[in-house]
């Protein structure tokens, strides 16, 4: 399934296979095109992919890079990068009962090499900018994606700029910095970095800003996490997943890589439901979807869900034609629902997860209480990022015992419990 | 009242590659519409059918979203600055 060309998701103008991220006739953002490739043989499709690396680079054949997935082949591409994906599938058996579902399972992408999602377009941004000759990766970032960016960029030995909004949590900024990257802190939200390096970017055309001029790239990347789903449960599809929503892109393409297998075959079945999960302090695809509207009027964000602070979400439109297309919906949560999600996976499936998680699980528990997930239904929940990243929210959440190291104040403090 | 606009790379095949005009107006639409009469080609690029903005176009004044003011009618001082960019997702 070879790249072909960029192609406008708005007016299908079409676009050379380069850093290019904006229609010129229509403003619309631009996204892969690939060649038609018939169904084949299924079978043996299955076997390839499975023979592959452990890694996202087994799904190359569905990623938009010329020279197939980057290895050790010669000398002036002796840097692979930093491998992303094949997380665990875990089966929340726990969780599902505490909420009334029948089968429930948890996609942790935390266990990405910086601990969230966006090691898996880095990875496919990065590799596509070297193709192309960039000389330094960039990003504007709510940290996550400023982590991914910055190991991977030392991993390749290439210089990194991260631009962040100046309130980050701590252990963002440091896990960015730590690479060696040059972190940038702009007084300013999320949305006032974006509105900057879109600026930067403009003058800037040796850098490769994973989200802004190698966007096409990137966020095909995040296709492969519906890849995995579908190979970890044995080529078959979920009725159901829930999705974190900030910009809205990785939403649109765990639908498109769901929609690219159907069509070859890989796997068959319906296309599963899609529920968004927002954070109430910025739910601008949340509100449109509640209110019927197909476009997103921004917010100013105020929500303890950093990585999901995006006021202006470029992918909102899809989103709320796909979540409707689907069956499925876009919900928001409290910033004590996200924290009551955060303890609740924990407890019941050993996952700390970040604030998104949080809200990913809040909006879970919001649509088993309100019955609008079936008694039959296969569900998937993806959890984005690790709650290392976001240990404010959970600050003071419960107490230690703290006691003298003699076996009567161990008895006095926890005796009653232990027997 | 003149106000600055500056133009992204993308649409800089529509201005003869300048990166910035000089145009007077006293809302956004007076200056978007003062900015289409010096470069016409801008218009169906950026405007939609009805004389809004398509919906991947974001504009900023002096920095501002110009949906969280008054949209095209919000009002623009002299010596403003108007910032034509793409949305762009992903964070």
């Amino acid at each position: 399934m070879a790249a072909e060309k960029l192609r406008c998701k708005e007016c299908g103008s079409e676009y050379p296979l380069e850093a290019l991220y904006v229609c010129e006739r229509c403003f619309g953002p631009l996204e892969v095109a690939y060649a038609a490739r018939g169904a084949g043989d299924v079978a043996a499709l299955r076997r390839r992919i499975q023979a592959g690396p452990g890694d996202l680079w087994r799904y190359a054949d569905f990623l938009p890079l010329a020279g197939g997935p980057p290895g050790p082949s010669n000398h002036l591409a002796s840097r692979a990068g930093l491998p992303a994906g094949w997380t665990p599938l875990i089966s929340a058996d726990r969780l599902a009962e505490r909420l009334g579902l029948r089968e429930l399972w948890v996609k942790n992408d935390a266990a990405n090499p910086t601990h969230s999602f966006k090691d898996r377009v880095v990875a496919v941004a990065s590799a596509r900018a070297r193709e192309l000759g960039f000389s330094a990766l960039a990003c504007a970032s709510t940290g996550n994606l400023g982590n991914a960016v910055a190991a991977q960029a030392a991993a390749l030995g290439l210089p990194s700029y991260v631009f962040i909004p100046a309130d980050l949590e701590e252990q963002k900024v440091l896990g960015t910095g730590i690479y060696g990257s040059n972190v940038v802190s702009v007084r300013g939200n999320y949305d006032d970095v974006n509105r900057l390096c879109t600026e930067v970017a403009g003058e800037h055309e040796d850098w490769a800003f994973v989200n802004i001029n190698m966007r096409p790239y990137y966020s095909e990347g995040s296709k492969t996490v519906a890849f995995e789903i579908v190979e970890q449960l044995g080529w078959e599809l979920p009725d159901r997943c829930i999705v974190p929503v900030a910009s809205g892109s990785l939403f649109t393409k765990v639908h498109r890589g769901f929609a690219e297998w159907l069509e070859l075959g890989l796997v068959s079945g319906r296309q599963p439901a899609l529920n968004g999960a927002q954070a109430k302090g910025c739910a601008p695809v949340a509100n449109a979807f509640a209110a019927g509207q197909d476009f997103c009027q921004p917010v100013k964000p105020n929500t303890i869900a950093k990585s999901l602070a995006i006021g202006n979400p470029a992918d909102g439109p899809y989103v709320l034609d796909l979540a409707r297309r689907t069956g499925g919906g876009v919900d928001a949560v409290s910033d004590s629902q996200i924290r009551a999600g955060i303890k609740l996976l924990a407890e019941t499936t050993g996952i700390f997860t970040e604030t998104a998680g949080g809200v990913s699980v809040a909006v879970l528990s919001e649509l088993a209480r309100r019955g609008e997930i079936g008694r039959d239904e296969r569900v998937v929940l993806l959890i984005t990022g690790d709650g290392l990243k976001t240990l404010d929210a959970v600050r003071g959440s419960f107490e230690a015992h703290e006691i003298d190291p003699t076996l009567a104040a161990f008895e006095a403090a926890l005796g009653q419990a232990v027997r | 009242m003149a106000v600055t606009v500056k133009i992204p790379t993308q649409l800089r095949s529509a201005t003869g590659g300048q990166s910035q005009a000089t145009v007077d107006g006293a809302t956004v639409g007076e200056v978007l519409d003062g900015l289409f009469a010096q470069f016409g080609e801008l218009r169906e690029r950026i405007a939609d059918e009805q004389g809004g903005l398509r919906r991947f176009v974001n504009v900023y004044l002096s920095g501002e979203d110009i949906r969280f003011l008054d949209g095209i009618a919000t009002s623009v001082p002299d010596g403003a600055e108007l910032t034509i960019l793409p949305a762009v997702a992903g964070g």
